[in-house]
């Protein structure tokens, strides 16, 4: 299978940083960079998606009509998703799906947060039924908690060490330094790593992502109208786009859940749902793991880009760290991972991160992202994971 | 006095007497399938939404699929319980016949480095918070309420491993 194809026009970002102002602002300067780089006047959008923050206020205010009124009304129609980490991805899709049924030429993507400072928590109130509200009142699990499980089976079951998930750390900070989105933008050694404070047990503070304000945008088109407009040398394309949730019974324990699934009644699926994420984005794209030539993947924990590595198919369980020690996945590598510089140097900002990690792709399959482009890349994947269920991934293509 | 309550019911029981606690499951009968929190409504096995859903009593030991420690206090609603903050550990624990992990913080003055994956764990019942009792609760004359929870502690094999 290998479903028809979008054009990506533009993307754009605002930099990721601390800055405590309204998202609102930062989704407009990522959306007005996009149409610039895609040549588009924002008259002529035929559909907006906005990939929604819940931090901000109830969903009607942060959604796709935020930002279209922002960018002045055009009547133009308007859609919102929210789905964790994922969110980015799901506008995408609505945006695709949109183009691919004929209904409009070009559409904007945009998705941006303002984050709070610490560790991402619930809402407030006495909410006993929601999972994520009494995974902190019950057993005071916090994201890193779920991170640093799975970095422990890594530890246990393939001999991992703090200095293999040091340097992906230190490779994604390398890579960080020459991008002019990044918030963190600092070398860092394995000894800073371990010198950092231990969060949660093997993770230490440098090994665990930040929250930050940021804003990103994509115009996607109809190939018609990008052959009418820049014709199809070197255009990016939308290959796939996979937001798949898990298959019954999901014997990983995953964020904000107490428990997994039972397997003692109906067998568990041959793929994890972190593999089903990928795998399907390939199915649609009708490509395979060898065909990547640059990826960005999720590192909201070191350890949980190496395991990235394995549910992408880019090596076998419990060969990440060697990938990583051979310097496969870093810039100059075989198949650089996180060439953005990855959470490491942005922090997560959840609506927007998803678009982010396309509009690197689209830079790095341009041959544009200076001072960390990862060769001549053909065929770019993302993906990422987040609560409830929500997951990711897009292939890019030139 | 403070009064013993669960800090979600229906969860897990608080016995009387010596009795040991357990985690409370449902199981969807047709397919066999365990569900912890328990499922009331319908069983979300997928081709057995009709099938009918028993309590259960889980099992209460289990081998240590994964664990960590909190060694930063947790942001609200965790009710912080020393002041300053001591880092407590939370286990993932694998239960055999249900072939499921459930997650509970493990009972203090257990470390990460006394911890290893495969262990035998098991369930016991512990205080989360004490809180002063809340007027509209209407329950008369405590003056305190104990909020339990569920916890996981290595099982005592008299040293043997």
């Amino acid at each position: 299978m290998s479903v028809e194809q979008v054009a990506v026009l533009g993307v754009g970002m605002h930099p990721w940083g601390k800055w405590g102002r309204n998202f609102v602002e930062y989704g407009v300067a990522a959306a007005r960079a996009a149409l610039t780089d895609a040549a588009v006047d924002w008259r002529d959008v035929g559909f907006v998606a906005g990939a929604d923050t819940m931090r901000n206020g109830y969903p009607g205010y942060v959604a796709g009509a935020t930002f279209a009124q922002a960018l002045g009304w055009t009547g133009v129609p308007v859609t919102s998703a929210y789905g964790a980490c994922a969110s980015g991805a799901m506008a995408l899709e609505a945006a695709r799906q949109r183009i691919l049924a004929g209904l409009c030429d070009v559409a904007l993507v945009v998705g941006a947060d303002t984050t709070p400072k610490g560790f991402l928590k619930p809402n407030a109130g006495e909410r006993t039924d929601d999972p994520d509200w009494l995974r902190f009142r019950m057993l005071g699990a916090t994201n890193p908690t779920y991170f640093a499980l799975y970095a422990r089976r890594r530890v246990d079951l393939y001999g991992a060490t703090s200095e293999d998930f040091a340097r992906v750390k230190v490779k994604n900070a390398r890579h960080g330094l020459h991008n002019p989105y990044a918030r963190f933008v600092k070398e860092v050694g394995v000894d800073d790593v371990l010198a950092s404070p231990m969060v949660a047990t093997p993770l230490r503070l440098l090994d665990i992502c930040a929250t930050s304000d940021g804003g990103a945008a994509v115009v996607l088109s109809s190939m018609d109208y990008a052959r009418s407009r820049v014709g199809t040398d070197g255009l990016v394309r939308v290959a796939a786009i996979s937001t798949v949730t898990p298959t019954f019974p999901n014997s990983v324990i995953e964020m904000p859940n107490f428990a997994t699934d039972s397997a003692a009644g109906v067998s568990e699926p041959d793929r994890t749902f972190k593999q089903a994420i990928g795998d399907a984005a390939y199915a649609q794209a009708g490509l395979g793991p060898d065909d990547v030539d640059v990826a960005e993947v999720y590192d909201l924990s070191t350890a949980l880009e190496l395991d990235w590595y394995e549910d992408l198919g880019f090596c076998g369980p419990g060969e990440a760290e060697g990938l990583l020690r051979d310097g496969v996945t870093e810039l100059g590598g075989r198949l650089p991972v996180n060439p953005s510089g990855g959470l490491a140097c942005f922090g997560e900002a959840v609506p927007a991160q998803a678009l982010a990690q396309v509009c690197e792709l689209t830079w790095q399959l341009r041959g544009t992202a200076e001072g960390r482009q990862a060769g001549d890349p053909r065929v770019g994947i993302t993906a990422n994971q987040g609560l409830f269920g929500h997951g990711s991934s897009v292939i890019l293509t030139r | 006095m403070a009064t013993r309550r669960p800090v979600v019911e229906g969860w897990f029981t608080i016995p009387d007497d010596d009795t040991p606690p357990s985690l409370i499951g449902t199981r969807c009968t047709e397919s066999g399938t365990y569900f912890f929190p328990p499922e009331r409504v319908m069983s979300r096995a997928p081709g057995f939404a009709d099938s009918e859903l028993e309590e259960v009593h889980l099992s209460r030991r289990g081998r240590l699929w994964s664990y960590t420690d909190a060694q930063y206090q947790p942001p609200e609603p965790y009710v912080p319980v020393t002041d300053p903050h001591e880092p407590f550990c939370i286990a993932a624990v694998e239960l055999e016949a249900e072939r499921m992990v459930v997650m509970g913080q493990v009972v203090a003055g257990v470390r990460v480095e006394d911890l290893r994956i495969g262990m035998e764990m098991e369930l016991v019942l512990d205080t989360l918070d004490v809180r002063p009792a809340d007027a509209r609760t209407e329950d008369g004359n405590e003056d305190e309420i104990e909020y339990v929870v569920w916890k996981w502690r290595p099982v005592d094999d008299g040293g043997a491993s």
